[in-house]
């Protein structure tokens, strides 16, 4: 029975050794002390083999036990331990949340281009065509062809850049319309957004160069109240459902009748305010059916067909969208003004 | 045009309608309107006063005394009574009526006045100007321009001022359109006015030259004081001269004073006055002459020679052209038509007799001149837009009866009335169904008809469904069926119009340019690079400045006629000064880290008779943090791949290229299809320091420019599948010595040979100069990644390719495995 007194007096001394131990490398010679090949509970075992039956049973017994007890403390111990180091490991890990995030360098559009984009998805939505022409044109297709009187002030070289007596800077992106007619054949749905140049000196509300959005259909039996369910749709998607849309008569030659669009302020409702100088409107775009002349241009039957077209500057609405101050801005390309706007 | 809301009303009857109202109506039936001002409304104790006595103040030479009736509204410490005001002005004199402002009184701009003591004296409060009543400058008459304004006689005094005078109008400044020249005029918006309300315009008197009540003066007639001659008819198709003697210059009265005043004029002399009160009333312009200084008794209208002097009455001389139509009596000319008087025959004080010159002139001819001599009056902007010959007659007999009402001359009978081409009266064949085709209306007949009639337009029915229409002969505009329709729009209202969408059946499309631009402004934002967008019109500089002035592709300009200057004077040829200037002021301003990209149009000339080449260009420039080689070959690298061109790029060294280092830049350029030539797209690299110093750039810049329009033409946005690979591949990494001018490409391409068709993938991770390599040699370290289609690699396979691959770099290069 000496044997089993030691197998207790092992297990006793494994008990203590295990829980006081302080690390992996320790735990690990304890289990070489007692458990590997060599070890104490091991050697016990080995030696079962002169006994007699019936200790030898009684004996191995005890010492599997142990043998169980001990792997069992050594296993929950190691457990223990790793838990505790990685703990320690992300304890130590922690990091400043509040630390910023690294750059990831963005660029932004030009708001041109945004708002561009924002009212060509709009009529391209409802089945407009985008369709560009160039920025120097001819006399013929930015004035004559769009009914355009001889002497109107708008062709003054004071209004207007020259190339030569019959090229021009466009000043609207109308000739486009007048492309569209000389080379197509009704139906006609198209948008053309674009540069344009008049001969503004540069201040805050003006610019010798500014986008313009063009807008033309013609097709059997399109009338005025087409055209003001268009524009009041468009007004609506650009500048949120709520806004409120009239009309003013207005004039333009290239168009008859003719109109100008308001817009219920879309900042105060229409209680008047600084966006919309206190009226509650704001001027949007010109509009109108397009001029049986026009048509004729492209020798359209204007009995058959009826049209409208709009227009509208690019920079106006992104200013009043955005509250910009100053038109300049979007030229000058400061980096400060861009990136505002990502 | 300015319109006084009290002198509107003279001609038509808008009682009972609101201020406000009737804005949002004249608006809606398309006479825009721009302002509305109610004078007076600043003004709080300004009464008043009558000037009982004005002495010289001791202590200064240019401030006077004056004791000033107010009805014992002034709070003198002296008590009530009349008050002391020491002024400045120089204007005033004992019994005279002006405006006062009391102590602690409000005048125009908010200002407060209030008592004080000028050198010595006290002063109770302040004689006022027109201009402190609220007036513009440029409309104070001219007796009191620079002193206090003086009243008509027989105010009471102590009144307040704004009620005293008739001061609390309401001034509309309507937008009017150029197509409505009608429109100019006080009677023109009474009958916008009249047709909004369904009400009837009570036109002016007028004394016609056959009236039985004009005199006879001695038996004269106007024909024998004048004879017009019409040299040019198709400059002047119409000329009435009618002529008054006894004239009595003297100022004209207080109330045609104050509605020239309002309606932005400024009142001269009562003769002066008439002619700008009837010009202001019926939009006719009328010229005044004084009869004394027409030599020869005759008007000659003709163009004047070449080079002529002529000094108009403000007292500016001109030189004439040979299309300037002068009005010329027997000897020389005396008026400029339609645009200035004459300093020669302008009214003087003691003018007597004056020939009245009502007159239709050629709307071109007149803008012509005064675009040429720079002349702008309000008889020249009306004259412009058109003048109808029919209302010459009208308008001068208005002239003639305000002489007559004023008391400022005998009106002598007859006239000189030279017509000879007499206007047709215009009528229109307008279809029923037309009209509401266009606008969308089911409008009957009747309701059509009562539109016009309210329009002054006579109708009537040629047959079933059709009318003619007659507009009035003030309406110049009204010529085609659609200017018809167009008025019974506005006036039927765009907002009782009813609201549709149009439908059809046609899907939009957008050009493979727009959808390439697109997805290139997408990948380039999602690299970091802001888009900007510069001036089509550029300096011719700009191209110098990037050291390519010798290049015929940037200097083949258009340029303007008429540029704002010489920094907008051409269209550009290249974007990159647009975005080296964007980054020298991003520079100038600190900011860091820039990279900007634009995407717009570069203009080639094809001459003078052909419209220039257009092509879009894109650019980009970095400076700061990005601004590296490499980093920006990658984002050039994913913008090919973005557009489906990565397989072909070549990048090409290029050292001659003035705007870029030297060292480097490269070419790029994309390979054919099928046996063509590659195709040139653009350069980058690092801008040369001798440019990024002319634009004043602290900072290395790294920029390039691409030919967008063959970029978005050769982008393939299709993607094709291809099977995933079912057999493993094996990675070689290899290290190589090679001498410096081994370029990575040609290395690359030796190994790619050698490799074979198992070699799928070649890539350099590393470069490395300095100690462990010889001088003028460089260690380049490749990964190669080996793969077989149709079964997995064996080790002696891929051994074989890797000696044949180092074979071929020794070869080649002499290049050794480190």
């Amino acid at each position: 029975m000496s044997e089993s007194k030691t197998v207790e007096a092992i297990l006793a001394e494994a008990r203590g050794a295990v829980a006081s131990s302080a690390d992996a490398t320790e735990v690990e010679a304890l289990r070489i002390k007692y458990l590997g090949k060599k070890g104490e509970i091991t050697a016990i075992l080995k030696t079962m083999g002169s006994l007699a039956p019936e200790e030898r049973k009684e004996l191995g017994q005890v010492v599997n036990k142990a043998k169980s007890e001990v792997e069992a403390l050594i296993e929950e111990k190691k457990t223990q331990i790793e838990n505790a180091s990685k703990n320690s490991r992300l304890a130590a890990e922690r990091i400043d949340v509040t630390e910023p995030g690294i750059e990831i360098p963005a660029g932004t559009r030009h708001m041109i281009t945004q708002t561009i984009d924002e009212i060509v998805s709009i009529f391209s939505d409802i089945g407009y065509s985008v369709t560009e022409g160039p920025e120097v044109e001819t006399v013929f297709n930015n004035f004559d062809a769009l009914n355009a009187a001889p002497n109107h002030p708008s062709r003054d070289m004071t209004d207007t850049f020259y190339i030569t007596d019959d090229v021009l800077l466009r000043t609207q992106t109308s000739p486009v319309q007048v492309r569209t007619i000389l080379t197509n054949q009704p139906p006609l749905k198209v948008i053309s957004p674009g540069r344009c140049f008049r001969a503004d000196t540069p201040d805050a509300t003006h610019s010798p160069m500014f986008h313009q959005v063009e807008g033309l259909l013609v097709d059997e039996g399109v009338t005025m109240a087409d055209l003001k369910g268009t524009l009041d749709l468009f007004a609506k998607r650009m500048f949120g459902e709520d806004v409120q849309t009239k009309f003013r008569p207005h004039f333009f030659p290239f168009t008859e009748p003719s109109a100008e669009m308001d817009m219920s302020c879309f900042k105060c409702g229409g209680a008047g305010c600084r966006v919309c100088k206190g009226s509650g409107w704001i001027e949007i775009l010109g509009c109108g059916m397009v001029h049986p002349n026009v048509l004729s241009v492209g020798g359209i039957d204007t009995d058959k067909y009826t049209g409208f077209a709009f227009g509208m500057g690019v920079e106006r609405i992104a200013m009043l969208k955005h509250g910009i101050s100053d038109i300049r801005l979007f030229y000058e390309n400061d980096i400060r003004f861009i990136e505002q706007f990502y | 045009m300015l319109v006084p809301i009290s002198w509107l009303k003279e001609y038509v009857d808008l009682d009972g309608v609101d201020l406000e109202k009737f804005a949002e109506d004249m608006i809606l039936s398309g006479s825009n309107i721009e302002t509305v001002t109610t004078f007076g409304q600043e003004l709080k104790k300004v009464v008043v006063g009558k000037l009982l006595d004005v002495v010289p103040h001791k202590d200064s030479d240019h401030l006077v005394i004056c004791t000033v009736d107010v009805a014992d509204l002034g709070s003198g410490e002296d008590g009530k009574g009349p008050i002391q005001i020491v002024t400045g002005a120089d204007n005033v004199k004992p019994g005279q009526y002006v405006p006062v402002a009391l102590h602690k009184s409000k005048i125009a701009g908010g200002v407060t006045i209030k008592r004080g003591t000028l050198r010595g004296e006290k002063s109770e409060g302040m004689l006022c100007s027109a201009q402190e009543l609220g007036f513009d400058d440029k409309v104070v008459p001219q007796s009191c321009k620079d002193g206090i304004w003086i009243l008509p006689d027989g105010l009471t005094v102590g009144e307040d001022i704004v009620s005293a005078i008739g001061l609390d109008e309401t001034v509309i400044d309507f937008e009017i359109t150029p197509n409505r020249p009608d429109c100019l005029s006080i009677i023109g918006m009474a009958r916008e006015a009249a047709a909004v309300y369904g009400k009837k315009v009570k036109y002016p008197e007028t004394l016609d030259a056959d009236d039985a009540n004009v005199d006879y003066h001695d038996g004269k007639i106007a024909a024998n004081y004048i004879r017009v001659e019409i040299g040019k008819p198709e400059l002047c198709n119409r000329y009435i001269a009618r002529v008054a003697e006894d004239v009595k210059i003297e100022e004209s009265p207080f109330w045609m004073q104050k509605r020239l005043m309002f309606s932005g004029m400024r009142p001269i002399s009562n003769i002066v006055d008439i002619t700008n009160y009837v010009m202001l009333e019926t939009g006719h312009p009328i010229h005044a002459f004084d009869i004394r200084q027409v030599e020869g008794s005759v008007i000659r209208v003709d163009t004047a020679k070449e080079g002529d002097k002529f000094t108009t009455l403000d007292d500016t001389e001109r030189t004439l052209f040979d299309d300037t139509l002068l009005i010329n009596d027997d000897a020389r000319g005396i008026a400029i038509a339609g645009v200035m008087g004459g300093q020669n025959s302008e009214i003087e004080s003691d003018t007597t007799s004056i020939l009245i010159e009502a007159a239709s002139f050629n709307q071109d001819s007149i803008r012509r001149t005064s675009k040429k001599l720079g002349i702008r009056s309000e008889a020249s902007a009306r004259y412009e837009k058109g003048v109808p010959a029919e209302l010459s007659s009208v308008a001068s007999g208005r002239v003639c009866q305000l002489l007559r009402e004023l008391d400022a001359a005998n009106v002598i009978a007859g006239s000189a009335d030279n017509y000879p081409v007499v206007s047709k009266p215009v009528s229109v064949e307008v279809r029923v169904s037309r009209v509401n085709s266009v606008l969308g209306t089911e409008l009957t007949e009747g309701e059509m008809v009562d539109i016009l009639n309210r329009l002054e337009m006579a109708v009537e029915k040629a047959s079933e469904g059709v009318l003619i229409v007659k507009p009035g002969y003030f309406r110049l505009d009204i010529k085609e069926e659609i200017d018809v329709i167009e008025e019974v729009g506005r006036i039927f209202g765009y907002n009782n119009l009813k609201t549709s969408i149009h439908k059809d059946n046609i899907a939009a499309s957008l050009s493979k340019s727009w959808r390439i631009r697109n997805l290139t402004r997408g990948i380039l934002t999602g690299a970091g690079i802001s888009e900007i967008q510069t001036y089509s019109f550029v300096s011719p500089e700009g191209v110098a400045k990037i050291g390519a002035g010798g290049c015929e592709e940037m200097t083949d300009f258009v340029k303007l006629i008429n540029p704002l200057g010489e920094e907008n004077s051409v269209m550009r040829t290249t974007l990159l000064p647009g975005i080296l200037e964007s980054l020298a002021r991003n520079n100038s301003m600190s900011n860091e880290n820039v990279s900007l990209f634009e995407i717009g149009n570069t203009f080639h000339s094809k001459g003078a008779s052909e419209l220039p080449r257009e092509e879009l260009v894109l650019a980009l420039g970095a400076y700061g943090r990005d601004a590296d080689f490499f980093r920006v070959k990658g984002i050039l690298q994913r913008l090919f791949e973005g557009l489906g061109l990565a397989a072909g790029i070549d990048f090409v060294p290029e050292s001659e290229n003035p705007t870029f280092h030297p060292g480097r830049c490269a070419k790029v350029f994309i390979a054919g299809g099928d046996g063509e030539e590659t195709t040139f797209l653009g350069v980058f690299g690092e801008i040369h320091p001798d440019v990024t110093e002319s634009y004043d750039i602290s900072e290395r810049v790294v920029a390039a420019s691409f030919i967008f329009d063959r970029l978005s033409e050769l982008a393939d946005l299709d993607r094709g599948f291809s099977e995933l690979p079912k057999y493993p591949a094996v990675l070689r990494d290899i290290s190589l010595v090679t001498p410096e001018e081994a370029t990575v490409a040609e290395v690359s391409a030796v190994i790619r040979k050698a490799g074979g068709n198992i070699l799928e993938e070649v890539s350099l991770f590393d470069v490395y100069r300095g100690e462990q390599v010889a001088e003028s040699q460089k260690s380049l370290s490749f990964s190669l990644k080996f793969r077989d289609a149709e079964k997995t690699l064996v080790d002696e396979e891929v051994l074989g390719k890797m000696d044949k691959i180092l074979a071929a770099l020794g070869e080649s290069f002499g290049a050794v495995q480190r």
